[in-house]
């Protein structure tokens, strides 16, 4: 098994890192540059920055965040929100960031991930994949942040990222985001088994044990942790003990 | 002030190694030109990407034969990533390429391996390698590193030197080890990104420096 990466992840939104429920209701939890400083000392191994309102008001804003971010934190930093070219996704790489996560421009226009693979490199290119519960056994894909429907199987979309040059999968159940109800481990272990590339889960961890869980049932990579280290209820290197304890390597720095 | 220049030939992202190393309060510059070496105290090549496109932009900008004249000189030189890789005779990534020849050996594809994804994406630990023994970090510019740490890789090939002397750090990969650090007198080549693997990254650039 390789070592399980605990990725932080900070969905920004102007000046804050905010939080909500399946991506509604949001709160503010602090400044991005603090919480990426904690994170970073609490011994995270990555950063994944999610830009929820660049559709709205362009890139600058989580341009100018991982800039500052770049200069005191030396773990790899994912970006991701509105990403729709090459020419955005290089932008950010040149602000420090070291790979895109590209969602809505996507699925909208699957070439992108080629496009990016190509003039960036496949370990540049994460595809994000929001997905809600349809039926037994069956997922579909959300885009604009969880908020509308597409009617793509997930699966599927999991398997034709991989093919079309992602370097990995970032699968966010929208059902469990911010809920702690726990992971959606069926839909992660559909996705695991579906691709050859690394696979990032999150959505609904509230307790380490809920992350050792995931792990030994689905073989997954990675995984990405918001609420657990924004209300303090953990720090990262608690849910590194646990993990450990329960049999699943983790990454010492 | 120590003088660090980054070779930028337009692969992958060296921003952040620009930024790691300015922490340290070097004055940094990226570099395209063998004129921008002719100050340096410390030169790094970095890069992230294919290793025949690679060498293919470094001999375009005149860059391959100053980047040999440097290393014979004894000045510093860290190769990162396929900048490491870059730094030997020859790679077989999408056909025979030729590289910088300054330190001998070939670069391979990582082997398959049941259960074990190529590319490479994630931490691994370091450990001493090589025909030296356990000491042989003693003596580099390893030697604040606890061994054992993990580094951050992002990668589908690595090195296999000629000689196992160059060969200080391996990392386990499936059942294999590969290559993860070299060291040639002041030349070193790090398959990992010592910018992105945190503190413990961190004090490799540091002692760099000392150089």
């Amino acid at each position: 098994m390789s070592k399980i990466r605990i990725i932080a992840r900070l969905d920004i939104k102007g000046p804050n890192v905010i939080k909500g429920i399946r991506f509604d209701g949001l709160r503010i939890m602090g400044r991005p540059d603090e919480l990426a400083m904690r994170y970073y000392e609490q011994g995270a191994d990555e950063l994944l920055y999610i830009d929820t309102v660049a559709s709205l008001y362009g890139r600058d804003n989580i341009a100018q965040v991982v800039r500052e971010a770049a200069g005191h934190i030396f773990i790899p930093m994912t970006v991701g929100g509105g990403i729709r070219s090459v020419e955005d996704a290089r932008a950010l790489l040149q602000s420090g960031a070291d790979k895109v996560a590209v969602n809505t421009a996507a699925v909208k226009r699957p070439e992108l991930i080629t496009e990016i693979a190509e003039a960036l490199g496949s370990q540049a290119v994460v595809a994000s994949l929001q997905v809600k519960k349809k039926g037994p056994e069956s997922w579909e894909i959300y885009i604009d942040n969880g908020r509308e429907t597409t009617g793509i199987d997930a699966i599927g979309w999991a398997k034709r990222a991989a093919s079309l040059g992602a370097g990995e999968i970032l699968v966010t159940s929208v059902d469990r985001d911010g809920t702690a109800m726990g992971f959606e481990t069926e839909l992660v272990k559909a996705v695991v088994q579906a691709v050859n590339i690394p696979v990032i889960a999150g959505g609904g961890a509230k307790t380490p044990e809920d992350i050792s869980d995931l792990v030994l049932e689905t073989g997954v990579d990675a995984v990405t942790v918001a609420s657990m280290i924004h209300y303090k209820r953990y720090r990262v290197g608690d849910i590194k003990n646990v993990l450990k304890a329960k049999g699943v390597p983790v990454v010492e720095h | 002030m120590k003088k660090v220049r980054i070779i930028d030939y337009y692969l992958g992202n060296i921003f952040s190694v620009a930024r790691a190393f300015e922490s340290f309060g070097c004055d940094v510059k990226t570099v395209n030109t063998p004129e921008g070496l002719e100050d340096a105290d410390h030169i790094v090549l970095p890069g992230v990407g294919a290793f025949g496109e690679g060498m293919r932009r470094l001999n375009e900008r005149g860059m391959s034969g100053p980047i040999r004249d440097v290393a014979a000189s004894g000045k510093p030189l860290m190769g990162i990533c396929l900048g490491m890789q870059l730094l030997f005779s020859f790679s077989e990534e999408f056909g025979r390429h030729e590289g910088l020849g300054i330190i001998p050996g070939g670069v391979k594809r990582l082997p398959e391996q049941p259960g074990v994804k190529i590319p490479h994406i994630g931490w691994g630990s370091i450990v001493p390698y090589g025909d030296k023994g356990e000491e042989v970090w003693d003596g580099s510019i390893l030697k604040k590193v606890r061994k054992g740490k993990d580094m951050y890789f992002v990668h589908s090939y690595a090195a296999c030197p000629e000689e196992d002397e160059s060969w200080i750090a391996g990392t386990l990969f499936g059942e294999n080890i590969f290559c993860s650090g070299v060291m040639k007198g002041n030349i070193y080549g790090f398959q990992f990104h010592p910018e992105k693997s945190g503190m413990e990254g961190l004090k490799i650039l540091e002692e760099f420096l000392k150089l």
